[in-house]
């Protein structure tokens, strides 16, 4: 064999690792999504389309799926805007701000299991933080957590406040790419900052707010650590991202048929979103 | 220090102690006996650590950090080796085959791991791979080279070919071009790779939760999650496992973070 053909084999390990890992069970997901199987016992048999049909008129589901929408964009939007503005404070030039960056970043090291419970002290009923601040105004503390209204929100913001950091990172490096020369240039001109910021920081900066959306949308969706540490997708599935329904499907209920054919919605809604959205986010680049 | 500059100072200064703040609970509370009902915004004015002995025994955190080290340190270093490996024809030899191979690599990163766990946990059992180390390392590797593939794909078409092309002349072959020219170019992107992979499997819950119930195979995280199911009144062991389980990853970002933005930028954002 020559030299050429060899090297041309040298990603043939990474092929097999995500054949083997990755696109075998894929395809064994969707047979498995067709049976009643319950994850353990050697018995079971095909049931057609049973589990997707009993997933539409399951009443938990809407719910989850919504849930799923608000992990995903809800992070996505808060990430980039504060994100954004971060990274525009921290770029100008005043000491110590590579020690706040760090500050902001850190985040970002701790397990996302671990930043859940670290929020978990804030907001549990008993003794939280967050409850002996509510004290000062009211005489009863506030469940915060077993509250399906709010629940979903305070997961949504530790999601945000723990990935902050790598959306700051990427503006940073998009901006400090832009040359000053534009800006200059647009201060002769008179323009203000606002309009410096749109004109020119915005459509500049289109390539690093694509791989943020894509990133942060990816991570948003499939969202589970936070929401085990937090209130476990509690109550009933009140803040049950798809991800940790199906977790509690399969372990709890030991139903992996069904759990099978979530995981499949899973992956054609977090295919679908990213997908679109990064071909829309593309197209705005080039013709800016 | 211009006038501008200085206006925002107070903001940066509201922005940084909001973002100590988790520590600065987690810590607290890591800190206070069990009988101790203040505030959490309140430092105890003490010094308790039986927190931390108790735990440590109580979740077997030894075996948990033993556990967790080897998985990362294997893990890692096979993501570097693979995804260098792979990188490389990808990104000098773009034939239709090796962009399609790509476009197939990447797409991954899309796939959701929860998406086919039911199928992995399925393939685990039948080839007895439950609760053992090269299970979860290869499951790692897998999810962790998409990433990795892209960052040094990207980082090897910013090296300019007339290197290549020199070294050919002066008579190496393209596998020894790989190991001695396009290698040791490689750090910075390196680095990166090693921050994230190494954040990335050190933390990892979803994964080791399904795969590690065995309690001596489990990683920190299982442990601590275990532990905290069972004592979740007590919170200072749960803040004192979360403390310890945190400390040695934030060293080696606090390390090696100066390579971390370089490479990142160099890989991912202009490459």
């Amino acid at each position: 064999m020559n030299s050429k053909a060899l090297l041309n084999l040298m990603y043939l390990p990474t092929l097999i690792l995500f054949s083997v890992l990755i696109f075998f069970p894929f395809i064994k997901g969707i047979d498995i999504s067709l049976t009643n199987w319950d994850g353990y016992s050697q018995e079971f048999r095909r049931i057609g389309l049973e589990n997707y049909k009993r997933m539409f008129s399951d009443p938990d589901i809407l719910n989850v799926i919504k849930n799923t929408f608000i992990y995903g964009a809800g992070s996505t939007l808060f990430q980039n805007i504060i994100g954004l503005g971060y990274a525009i404070l921290l770029n100008i030039s005043i000491k110590g701000k590579g020690i706040v960056r760090t500050i902001v970043y850190l985040p970002v090291i701790i397990s996302p299991l671990i930043m859940g419970y670290i929020w978990y002290f804030f907001f549990q009923f008993n003794g939280g933080a967050v409850n002996d601040i509510i004290l000062l105004f009211r005489d009863k503390p506030m469940n915060l957590l077993a509250d399906s209204e709010v629940n979903v929100w305070i997961i949504t913001f530790v999601n945000t406040y723990q990935y902050l950091g790598i959306a700051m990172i990427v503006y940073l490096a998009g901006l400090q790419s832009i040359s000053k020369d534009y800006y200059e240039a647009a201060q002769l001109d008179g323009a203000s900052g606002f309009s410096q910021f749109k004109n020119i920081t915005l459509p500049l900066l289109a390539p690093s707010i694509t791989i943020n959306v894509v990133i942060n949308l990816i991570g948003g969706l499939k969202l589970f650590d936070v929401i085990k540490a937090m209130t476990d997708g509690g109550p009933g599935y009140a803040s049950s991202s798809l991800s940790s329904m199906m977790y509690q499907i399969y372990f709890a209920r030991q139903d992996a048929g069904y759990a099978a054919s979530l995981g499949n919605l899973m992956f054609v809604i977090i295919c679908l979103v990213s997908l679109s959205a990064l071909f829309y986010l593309r197209k705005r680049e080039v013709s800016e | 220090m211009n006038k501008t500059t200085r206006k925002f100072l107070p903001l940066i200064f509201i922005i940084s102690i909001f973002h100590i703040l988790p520590f600065y609970v987690l810590i607290t509370t890591s800190f206070k006996a069990v009988d101790d009902v203040s505030s959490k915004w309140v430092f105890p004015g003490y010094w308790y650590i039986d927190n931390f002995i108790n735990v440590w025994k109580g979740a077997n955190l030894g075996q948990a950090f033993f556990n967790n080290i080897i998985i990362t340190v294997v893990s890692v270093l096979l993501t570097v080796v693979l995804g260098a490996f792979a990188a490389y024809p990808l990104a000098r030899y773009k034939t239709r085959l090796n962009r399609f191979m790509y476009t197939l690599f990447i797409s991954v990163l899309i796939v959701p791991p929860l998406t086919i766990l039911v199928p992995l946990y399925k393939m685990f059992v039948d080839v007895g791979a439950m609760n053992s180390n090269w299970g979860i390392i290869l499951l790692h590797v897998t999810f962790h080279l998409p990433m990795t593939i892209f960052l040094f794909t990207g980082f090897i078409g910013t090296i300019p070919r007339e290197l290549d092309e020199a070294a050919m002349i002066d008579g190496c072959t393209r596998l020894s071009l790989f190991v001695k020219v396009i290698i040791p170019l490689l750090k910075p992107v390196t680095a990166t790779v090693v921050i994230l992979a190494s954040v990335g499997i050190w933390n990892d819950y979803q994964f080791s939760v399904f795969f590690l119930s065995d309690p001596d195979a489990r990683t920190i995280t299982v442990s601590l999650s275990s532990f905290f199911g069972q004592y979740n009144n007590n919170i200072g062991w749960v803040a004192a496992g979360s403390l310890t389980a945190a400390l040695p990853i934030t060293i080696v970002y606090l390390f090696l973070q100066r390579y971390f933005i370089t490479g990142l930028s160099a890989g991912g954002v202009k490459g």
